[in-house]
């Protein structure tokens, strides 16, 4: 079993898609709208040289799918921060965060030395919550 | 250094939750600056009563009891962590008044900084320092023996 594909609420697909692939440089692994499925958008998007695995921007759906009151819930809890956390690593975290800082990401915990490696946090505009990590080597 | 209060440039509609969270985010980052309510509140964009009643609806705890605990937080971990003055980390978590520190610090941690910070193992048997610091630095000075008894 691997994990191939896990997903994220994004409040609008156009903004998380210009985020995902300008801020984070990110590719995307397939954007298709389905007419047949009410305009059902999958869109996902993953880090560069990491194919098998990628991160659904899906959209906050309306009825029949998600009644209203479900989804204003789902809109609440993705703006307050509480959807959800992505973890990810890297080699060089230092480069990372100047480089997404230079592009304007909102970091929310500045680069920090932890026992497990040195790590940072940031936002995407819909408010979920990434941790990018340079775990030491033991 | 961008400020995470700052409002990206050509966002689309967000919840108004959304802006609330930034200055939550903006309570957990510069904590440790002389950051209060307004400033929370213009991360927010909204009027400081208003934000307080909207930031409260939304997380259940009013902005200045988050940035209160938020700092104690910290300086709890620093009580633990090192072994700075009590006054040095009340001030470095950017609180202004040692005494309103203690007293805060005593209601919702139920015990004095001193107390808390003894009820851990001392902060330097907690650190992993390298083993070449510890050659470099552990050598005691040569005495050479026999010379001046």
């Amino acid at each position: 079993m691997k994990i191939a594909t896990t997903q994220v609420w994004v409040n609008d697909q156009d903004e998380a898609l210009a985020f995902y692939t300008e801020k984070l440089e990110m590719e995307v692994r397939s954007d298709v709208t389905m007419p047949e499925m009410g305009n059902f958008r999958w869109l996902t998007v993953s880090p560069k040289g990491q194919e098998d695995v990628a991160i659904v921007l899906m959209a906050v759906p309306g009825a029949p799918v998600m009644d209203d009151e479900t989804a204003q819930q789902v809109r609440a809890l993705t703006a307050k921060g509480f959807a959800g956390t992505v973890f990810l690593t890297t080699e060089d975290v230092r480069a990372d965060y100047e480089a997404m800082k230079a592009r304007g990401v909102e970091f929310v915990d500045e680069l920090e030395e932890r026992p497990y490696g040195i790590d940072c946090g940031f936002r995407d505009p819909s408010g979920n919550h990434f941790r990018l990590t340079q775990l030491t080597a033991f | 250094m961008q400020a995470i209060g700052d409002t990206p440039k050509a966002m689309a509609y967000a919840p108004p939750a959304r802006h609330l969270l930034r200055a939550k985010d903006l309570a957990d980052a510069r904590y440790a600056d002389k950051l209060d309510v307004d400033d929370m509140a213009k991360a927010a964009g909204l009027s400081k009563a208003h934000f307080s009643r909207e930031f409260k609806a939304a997380f259940g705890e009013s902005p200045h009891v988050y940035l209160l605990t938020r700092r104690l937080e910290r300086a709890a971990a620093l009580l633990r962590t090192t072994d700075r003055s009590i006054a040095d980390i009340c001030f470095s978590v950017g609180l202004q008044s040692l005494g309103s520190f203690t007293t805060s610090f005593t209601r919702m941690f139920e015990q004095s900084p001193a107390a808390y910070r003894a009820s851990f193992p001392p902060a330097v048997s907690q650190v992993v320092v390298p083993s070449c610091v510890v050659r470099a630095y552990g050598r005691p000075q040569h005495r050479p023996a026999g010379r001046g008894d």
